[in-house]
């Protein structure tokens, strides 16, 4: 399958989706507006609480092409960080103590040519590291093998996306074999502690839904997850997120050619909880763009919507102006404040 | 009063019938409630059941419903359509075993 860009698809246009997600495909779709949800929670500018993530997207190659991805990534995707912005961070991450944990997203990590080195780098400032390793690149070629080795050598979390414990689930949204990778890649990284209480080497799964539905209760799906990957591959994990689709990019094209997109977007807006609201990931997260540009999170980065801050780039980073700066919200935010709210770590309530 | 019995749109305003009768309504809406959360039966457990009663009283809303519920709760589509199965070999089988009261009353008129 081609990404969305390679397809030329409007999609791949951020203008083009924003327009769709605002407003519907024929331009009638009206929703409350979230503006609007937020002034009754009395969240609204919506504005970061205490800063401590530094999420980068280190490129948009990968080894997949999952049908969900909001990142429309792929093996035709050429975006990739460059050593030089990557220095930029590790400058970033040294004058600014408070971002204690660095997130490390694609794409497929690590794909990205200068991955280890920059790891390393940040391993030396002994910062919490999360690699979103989406296993089957650990698989994906042997220079890979020793990826599992090179986490615990820095004590990174792996947290890693099984839609399903299950293969026709799993293969359904992220492609064929990609679950009897991904159970073998789980089981690499076991052989050598991850995933066990004892070891301190964290290994979280990520779970979405493989269809037009909302995600059910994390801690019951966590049960189920832990009893039926231990009993039929000895699999072994700490805890797992679960997170929403947003209704974005190749995720959003599944909803509109399946005919749910509005459907979808009703539910995520009765589903709207304030609660949710008030713990959304962009109050404590910035997220860096592959070409070092700051983003609210990860979703405005695919959208293309930029920090509204005089220095939106990892080369004029600010600490002080972001902290007071304004998080660029929009329709596409229902996807994290319904139900129990979604974000990278999962649930938030 | 709509142009059809049914309406997809009503399933949504299910709780407003505790606008006629506030005490009773907020009663079974609690219940219902309590019903559905984990206990001796995990909630996705009873999520089956109510997918397989729902097809035994050919509910519409309850057949919605709970086609979504269980299968956000994560049951794949053959064990949802073997659920359906089960609904209907009872209905079957309620109607057949009545074969058994046709047979008494035949053997006790016939020659």
């Amino acid at each position: 399958m081609k990404s969305l860009k390679a397809q030329h698809n409007i999609l791949a246009d951020a203008p083009s989706q924003i327009e769709i997600i605002e407003h519907g495909q024929k331009g009638d779709f009206i929703l409350v507006p979230f503006q609007e949800k937020l002034e009754q929670s009395n969240l609204y500018p919506l504005k970061p609480a205490h800063v401590e993530t530094f999420q980068v997207n280190i490129g948009k190659m990968c080894n997949q092409t999952c049908r969900h991805c909001h990142v429309d990534a792929g093996p035709d995707r050429k975006e990739i960080m460059t050593k030089e912005t990557m220095q930029q961070c590790i400058d970033i991450l040294q004058e600014n103590e408070q971002l204690t944990t660095v997130d490390l997203t694609g794409g497929a990590p690590e794909m990205n040519p200068n991955f280890r080195w920059f790891v390393e780098e940040i391993s030396r400032l002994q910062r919490h590291i999360i690699v979103r390793c989406n296993l089957t690149i650990i698989l994906a070629n042997k220079k890979y093998h020793d990826l599992p080795q090179f986490y615990k050598m820095h004590k990174a979390e792996v947290v890693s996306s099984l839609p399903f414990y299950s293969q026709d689930r799993t293969d359904r949204q992220r492609g064929n074999g990609v679950f009897e990778d991904s159970i073998k890649a789980l089981q690499m990284l076991n052989e050598i502690g991850y995933g066990k209480e004892e070891t301190g080497l964290r290994l979280n799964l990520v779970y979405n839904p493989a269809g037009a539905f909302l995600p059910p209760l994390q801690q019951s799906l966590e049960n189920e997850y832990k009893r039926e990957l231990k009993e039929r591959f000895g699999i072994e994990f700490n805890k797992l997120y679960v997170i929403t689709n947003m209704p974005i990019s190749r995720y959003l094209d599944y909803l509109l050619t399946s005919g749910n997109y509005e459907r979808y977007m009703e539910k995520l807006v009765d589903a709207y909880n304030p609660v949710a609201a008030a713990n959304v990931m962009c109050r404590t997260t910035i997220s860096v763009g592959w070409d070092g540009y700051l983003y609210d999170c990860d979703f405005n980065q695919m959208l293309e919507l930029k920090v509204n801050c005089k220095s939106n780039h990892v080369s004029g980073f600010n600490a002080h102006t972001l902290k007071s700066r304004e998080i660029i919200i929009g329709q596409h935010c229902y996807g994290c404040t319904a139900g129990f709210g979604s974000s990278c770590g999962g649930t938030v309530i | 009063m709509s142009e059809h019995y049914y309406n997809s749109k009503d399933l949504g305003k299910f709780g407003n019938v505790a606008d006629f009768q506030k005490e009773m309504g907020e009663k079974f809406f609690s219940y219902y409630g309590e019903v559905f959360k984990d206990s001796e039966l995990t909630a996705r457990e009873k999520s089956l059941i109510a997918l397989a009663v729902a097809h035994a009283v050919q509910c519409p809303y309850c057949i919605d419903a709970y086609s979504t519920d269980a299968f956000e709760k994560g049951w794949s589509q053959s064990q949802m359509m073997e659920a359906v199965h089960v609904a209907c070999a009872i209905r079957g089988g309620a109607s057949l075993v009545h074969g058994v009261q046709m047979m008494n009353k035949v053997n006790e008129i016939a020659m």
